[in-house]
């Protein structure tokens, strides 16, 4: 606990709390009480979840048709009709490769964005830590994703693709795309407690950030100074370490990689930061 | 701090009232309005204390009711205390661990089965995963369920839900207890039990806080009250002594010009707002007196005449339980709609309410549109009288009810 919210112990174990007003990053809170509320991260994971495969007919199959549907689109009207290069891979295991961490990066940000807002019966009535409302989210996401995973190593095994020790890059690879997209949405979703037309705003910037990542095309199309820049995209660094990892094209993009994981991790502070500074005003809000 | 388990020292919240288009704000009008207050003008917003400099001390242990009607801050208070709005000035020292039931099912989600949702809710409420699964069987036993805790909650009757949930929260073992309007819920049996384990709750030597409208479980529960009005404390002591000053608080309210009270329905659009509500009957020139199996008039006068008026009176007695509901929702033949006036008319035969002291709550709507509500809109007294042949006296106790219905007998000679 940070000071606003000062909590000390005090005869019979009792905690003292004293409520008070707080200004700016005052009321930031700390990895004491969030471990203090542990159970309710876990079961909002739980609950979204099972709800995720509850309640649509699909179930588990949409977390692969996503990226299946994705790839096979791509595969034709960019690999056949434009025939862009996709270094030295068969088409559709370069645009599967970058479609399933796309899956889930972009789901985390549309499911994400309004989550908090989805939530308005739980913020007004009852405290918890607000942040664990996107984060239930995006872990449950995390379950699409590896269904997604499976779907893609099965199928480049299938085809002839020998697995090396490059795979054991996939969890960090995840880690880096989970923090960024964390942050993006924990930004997005405090934004939209109070305006709430975001959420008309994030499904457009999501298709705009689709073509603006190299999941159509190779990053190698651009030239050296662009290449760089694009990595500031998380995504860029977490789809080219995908094919590195899964499918060994050429190059190794640990430069990529290495300022994406970067980029997310200054998205991830802005995002929570941002989160943090205005949660309390949540609940006067949704 | 001693032995006191909250402890507040002017503490007060205050919200904006801003002019919202769309209900909500858009980033649109963010920009807008960021662009404009630049230019020193910050058109449509007011603010509105819903609670302003209020001092509180609950020592541990203590069963305290807090009273008001509708906008007095009750609501806030508690919402403060569960920290989940922050005051906009003052503060509360709060020792140990605080639990609410604020709303019943807060948390419950349709698709999960009720015991993913005893967990999911428990956890959110403020128990551990362990607490839960101790005392699993006791709440499904509680809330007597035992057969459909494998079926999704969106299945459930709406008393089966409200049943599970109230056990949940009522199974939470927290130092500091706040609790907001949760017994009216279910059926009487499960009422008296819910009633019961507050009972039990308080006694277990755990601090309560107890927001309600039902005087009479304020009364059995609460040996302390504390009455807000216009979000300030107006009186705290003995639970019989703060009740009688809401009462007579209530009366003078009703005695006001109805149009300018404020403790109206918050949800209420008041395109028409209630302006004067009557009790009539026949033989008596005087408003506000009423004959037991005589016939009355309650008349509720309202300031515009809106297409589609509906009405809804309940009337209460002087312990705040309400006793009976006239809505004109619930249309019979008799009815009568008529194109010019705007004053609402509700006759009784034979009022079958025994000899005391009733209020009158009033809901007034517009095609389902909630256009005004308010509590305690008028008053009047019950004057004994004739119901079917057969005198209707005044009770001798409060357990007698407060209903007369007209009957014969069959006796042995």
């Amino acid at each position: 606990m940070v000071s606003a919210t000062t909590e000390t112990s005090a005869g019979r174990g009792a905690i003292t709390v004293r409520l008070e007003p707080t200004r700016g990053f005052r009321r930031l809170i700390g990895p004491a009480e969030l471990w203090r509320y542990r159970d309710v991260a876990v079961q909002m994971a739980v609950r979204d979840i099972k709800v995720r495969y509850r309640q649509t007919a699909l179930g588990a199959a949409w977390a692969v048709l996503q990226p299946v549907g994705t790839m096979v689109v791509f595969t034709i009207f960019f690999g056949h009709v434009a025939k862009i290069g996709s270094q030295g891979v068969p088409y559709w295991q370069f645009s599967l490769a970058g479609a399933v961490p796309w899956a889930f990066f972009s789901n985390s940000l549309l499911l994400g964005s309004d989550s908090v807002a989805r939530n308005a019966a739980l913020v007004s009535k009852i405290y918890f830590p607000r942040i664990f409302i996107p984060t239930a989210t995006l872990v449950a996401g995390l379950l699409d994703l590896a269904i997604a995973v499976a779907i893609l190593l099965g199928s480049v095994l299938v085809a002839g693709v020998d697995p090396s020790a490059r795979l054991l890059v996939l969890p960090l690879l995840v880690l880096i795309m989970f923090v960024g997209a964390l942050g993006i949405t924990a930004g997005l979703s405090a934004v939209n407690v109070r305006y709430r037309d975001v959420r008309y705003v994030v499904p457009f910037a999501v298709q705009l950030w689709l073509f603006a990542t190299p999941i159509a095309y190779p990053s190698t199309l651009l030239g050296s100074p662009w290449r760089t820049l694009v990595a500031l995209n998380p995504m860029a660094g977490v789809v080219e370490g995908f094919r590195w990892s899964v499918l060994g094209t050429a190059a190794s993009p640990w430069n990529m990689i290495g300022i994406s994981a970067l980029s997310s991790l200054v998205l991830l502070a802005v995002g929570v930061l941002y989160f943090g500074r205005v949660e309390r005003t949540f609940a006067d809000l949704v | 701090m001693g032995d006191l388990a909250i402890s507040a020292r002017g503490l007060g919240k205050q919200y904006q009232l801003g002019l919202m288009r769309y209900g909500y704000h858009t980033l649109r009008e963010g920009l807008v309005r960021a662009f404009r207050s630049r230019n020193g003008s910050q058109p449509g917003t007011h603010v509105l204390w819903a609670l302003r400099d209020v001092s509180l001390d609950v020592r541990q242990g203590e069963v305290v009711g807090i009273i008001g009607h509708n906008g007095a801050g009750k609501s806030t208070l508690l919402k403060i205390l569960s920290r989940i709005t922050e005051p906009t000035e003052g503060y509360v020292d709060l020792r140990g661990r605080v639990g609410s039931l604020l709303e019943v099912g807060t948390g419950f989600h349709p698709e999960l089965t009720g015991r993913e949702n005893v967990y999911l809710n428990g956890s959110i409420i403020g128990m551990s995963r362990a607490e839960i699964r101790r005392r699993f069987d006791e709440i499904v036993a509680f809330a007597e369920i035992d057969r459909f805790l494998d079926t999704p909650v969106k299945r459930y009757s709406s008393g089966m839900s409200v049943r599970l949930a109230f056990a949940v929260a009522a199974h939470l073992e927290p130092e500091i207890l706040l609790v907001d309007e949760v017994l009216a819920v279910g059926d009487a049996a499960f009422q008296r039990k819910s009633l019961g384990k507050m009972g039990e709750v308080a006694n277990e030597g755990r601090t309560v806080l107890f927001v309600s409208h039902n005087l009479a479980i304020i009364r059995a529960l609460c040996p302390r009250a504390v009455l807000l009005d216009h979000g300030g404390v107006v009186a705290d002591g003995s639970t019989d002594a703060v009740l009688g000053q809401y009462l007579r608080a209530l009366e003078r309210s009703a005695s006001t010009d109805l149009v300018e009270r404020t403790d109206r329905n918050p949800r209420g659009w008041q395109q028409t707002k209630v302006a004067a509500v009557e009790v009539h009957t026949p033989e008596v020139g005087e408003a506000g007196i009423a004959i037991s199996g005589a016939p009355a008039t309650i008349t509720v006068r309202l300031t515009e005449a809106l297409p589609g008026i509906e009405c809804r009176l309940t009337l209460v007695n002087s312990l705040a339980q309400p006793v009976a509901t006239l809505s004109s929702e619930d249309v019979a033949p008799g009815d009568v709609r008529e194109s010019s006036g705007n004053t609402v008319e509700c006759r009784i035969d034979s009022l079958s309410l025994v000899p005391g002291r009733y209020r009158i709550d009033v809901l007034v709507r517009a095609q389902r549109e909630i256009q005004d509500g308010l509590e305690a809109a008028a008053f009047f007294d019950v004057e004994p009288g004739v119901l079917g042949g057969r005198p209707v006296s005044a009770p001798s106790t409060s357990s007698e009810g407060d209903v007369a219905i007209a009957h014969t007998w069959r006796l042995p000679a």
